[in-house]
């Protein structure tokens, strides 16, 4: 299993843009936001929770379906199948690997985005704590959605329309949680929320995604 | 007796492909499936594999048991060959790789990136994997595909090997390997091309 | 008595629903004809509400088909996975575009209701937002059964985005109250009934309300019907293709 996880990773710095390209896109979107809704640096302040985590959820959703397809495509996934490994674990550890190569990079380089949009200072650490906390989820659900379409020629459109619901309590809690941080309520309800999301997720979710590559597979 | 199918039905989507065989392979046996293009050789490889699950009959053999080879390699580009290798014995437990990388010459490639071999290349490199795989029953999809003359005669040295060390072998090909002690199996007279019994819509008409 | 689960046989579903779908059909006629003249025109007006509280008798029902259309997807989708009984798989997929129109007349309804009571077509309130939620959520799982080839894949696939998508349903319910506490008024039915609806008011409701409900099921055994001889007419090409 963490010879699955050590592959997954060589495989996403060779291939490139495993790491830079949600980077990038997270980037983009964030600065993209001020010529939509203008510059006074009031109004982003104010719009900065929601904006970071909108950016950061997109930016996972990019590299969704990438998680099974080329496994799919050159016949890995067969033989994987056909191996000692449970689909459970793979699902698990792609989850991992997407997290570690998307997730992590952007809880990284939010606080530099946080700044751009102007996000007030007690609100950088929950920020953080909550991508942390959150960003697991948004991998765990991915790869679920990534195992349902796997079979589906050119299923990244249906994926983001079966994943982007899934999203809907993790991103409230998450953006919640940074919001109220940056004006000094409480956040640790919202944060342990999402803590929570991401716990569930994970104990589920791989066990979800294996039944539909099993179904796929046949 | 490493494999045995008693009474197999096979189906793939909603179609079943075959119905009736029986089987059995010995250690130190191999097994030639003979059948013309779309008889259901696939099909009936990836169901002993356990991928599809057959719609009658039974499989008698450890689930642990069989190695599956299908037509597709399985083999990440980005990756080089002794990386490819190691993936795979570190997925059924590490065992040592170099018989494999012997058995099919692959020394003089060991850092070349499967992206940049030839398709016969990349072959010998997912024939190697099941050396690497270390189980018995080897179910092969048509093996020599890509393969030249000289790399043929090397496959059926490793498949003789692997026979003599108590192992057995399903192979699905079309040419003479030239295997001591095979067995050839025509799947025609199992064909039985129709609609899958268990399907509660196909009504019978007329 | 016969098994429950002989109806999960399509041809004994499809003679059993045959005889049950004109009563079904007729039933529903019934209710929402008495229902909504009794509701629309022998109902004095609301003494806050005026007149525009009579959307009540389409907008309530709605909503509550809606959210049960989904439990009964739910449900369908349960047997499909433990018994892997064919019709109940075609009488989930069925229950989709029926329980996602539901839903959108639940919303349209809502905005028409909404302009002249709270001044806004639309607002982020958690109990309209979930509503908007639950339709993506229709539309994903439709999308999904669109997507699959084989039938009975489709039919395994959306089994599990339908229990998976249970839960996060139930979690973004909850995660939308936290959100916002809402402008929306409480719940219409209840059973403490008497705090918040008159009796004039309420017995054309559940009339309404027993109409939208068999309408519901007059309309998905009437496509259930419809997906089982879809199957049998592609097990017929098949055959005939193989033959």
């Amino acid at each position: 299993m963490i010879g699955l996880l050590k592959r997954d990773l060589t495989l996403a710095i060779r291939a490139g843009g495993g790491f830079g390209l949600s980077l990038a896109f997270f980037l983009i979107f964030t600065t993209l936001v001020p010529f939509g809704v203008g510059p006074q640096t009031a109004i982003l302040s104010d719009i900065a929770p929601g904006i970071l985590w909108l950016g950061a959820l997109l930016a996972c959703l990019l590299s969704l379906d990438r998680i099974f397809q080329l496994d799919w495509e050159d016949g890995t996934l067969d033989l994987i199948a056909t191996s000692p490994v449970p689909l459970e674990g793979l699902a698990a550890m792609k989850a991992l690997a997407h997290w570690i190569t998307t997730g992590l990079p952007l809880v990284l380089v939010s606080p530099v985005l946080g700044l751009l949009l102007n996000l007030p200072g007690p609100g950088y650490l929950w920020l953080m704590a909550s991508l942390v906390l959150g960003t697991p989820a948004l991998s765990a659900i991915g790869a679920f959605g990534a195992a349902l379409t796997v079979g589906v020629k050119r299923g990244g459109l249906l994926l983001s329309l079966l994943v982007l619901p899934l999203y809907v309590p993790t991103l409230i809690f998450g953006a919640l949680t940074v919001a109220r941080g940056a004006t000094g309520q409480d956040a640790l309800t919202p944060l342990i929320l999402v803590g929570g999301i991401t716990l569930g997720s994970l104990a589920i979710l791989p066990f979800a995604a294996a039944s539909a590559l099993r179904v796929n597979l046949r | 007796m490493n494999l045995r199918v008693t009474d197999l039905a096979c189906a793939r989507g909603p179609a079943q492909i075959l119905a009736g065989v029986s089987f059995a392979v010995a250690p130190g046996q191999a097994l030639i499936l003979r059948g013309p293009n779309g008889a259901g050789k696939t099909t009936l490889l990836r169901t002993l594999a356990g991928l599809t699950p057959p719609l009658a009959g039974t499989i008698e053999a450890d689930p642990d048991a069989i190695a599956y080879a299908a037509h597709a390699d399985g083999l990440k580009s980005q990756l080089t060959v002794m990386e490819n290798l190691l993936f795979w014995a570190g997925v059924f437990g590490t065992r040592d790789p170099a018989p494999a990388i012997a058995a099919f010459h692959l020394t003089p490639l060991l850092d070349r990136r499967a992206g940049e071999m030839s398709a016969g290349q990349k072959r010998r490199l997912s024939l190697a994997r099941l050396l690497v795989t270390g189980r018995p029953v080897w179910c092969l999809d048509e093996p020599t595909v890509s393969l030249d003359a000289e790399n043929v005669a090397r496959f059926a040295a490793a498949v003789t090997t692997h026979l003599a060390a108590g192992g057995s072998a399903v192979i699905a090909t079309h040419i003479d390997l030239g295997l001591p002690d095979a067995t050839t199996l025509d799947i025609t007279p199992f064909v039985a091309k129709r609609i899958r019994t268990d399907d509660p819509f196909a009504e019978r008409m007329g | 008595m016969a098994s429950f689960w002989e109806y999960a046989n399509p041809r004994k579903f499809m003679a059993t629903s045959a005889f049950l779908l004109p009563w079904t059909a007729g039933i529903a006629g019934l209710c929402l004809v008495t229902g909504l003249v009794w509701g629309f025109f022998f109902t004095p007006d609301d003494f806050r509400q005026g007149s525009t509280v009579k959307i009540i008798y389409v907008h309530v029902p709605s909503a509550i088909m809606a959210v049960n259309a989904w439990l009964m997807m739910l449900v369908a989708s349960l047997i499909w996975v433990i018994r892997r009984h064919h019709v109940s798989a075609l009488a989930a997929k069925a229950a989709a575009p029926v329980g996602m129109v539901f839903t959108v007349i639940a919303l349209a309804t809502g905005a028409l209701w909404g302009q002249p009571m709270w001044g806004t077509w639309w607002e982020w309130d958690p109990r309209l937002t979930s509503f908007l939620i639950l339709f993506l959520f229709y539309l994903g799982y439709m999308a999904l059964w669109e997507a699959i080839d084989n039938p009975d894949s489709a039919a395994d696939l959306t089994a599990v985005l339908c229990l998976v998508g249970s839960v996060f349903a139930i979690i973004s319910r909850y995660a939308l109250v936290f959100w916002n506490q809402g402008l929306h008024q409480g719940a219409t039915l209840s059973l403490d009934r008497e705090q918040n609806i008159a009796n004039v008011f309420w017995y054309p409701l559940v009339i309404t309300l027993a109409g939208f409900g068999f309408l519901f099921l007059a309309l998905v055994l009437y496509r259930t019907q419809t997906e089982i001889r879809a199957r049998r007419l592609k097990a017929l090409i098949a055959q005939e293709r193989m033959a």
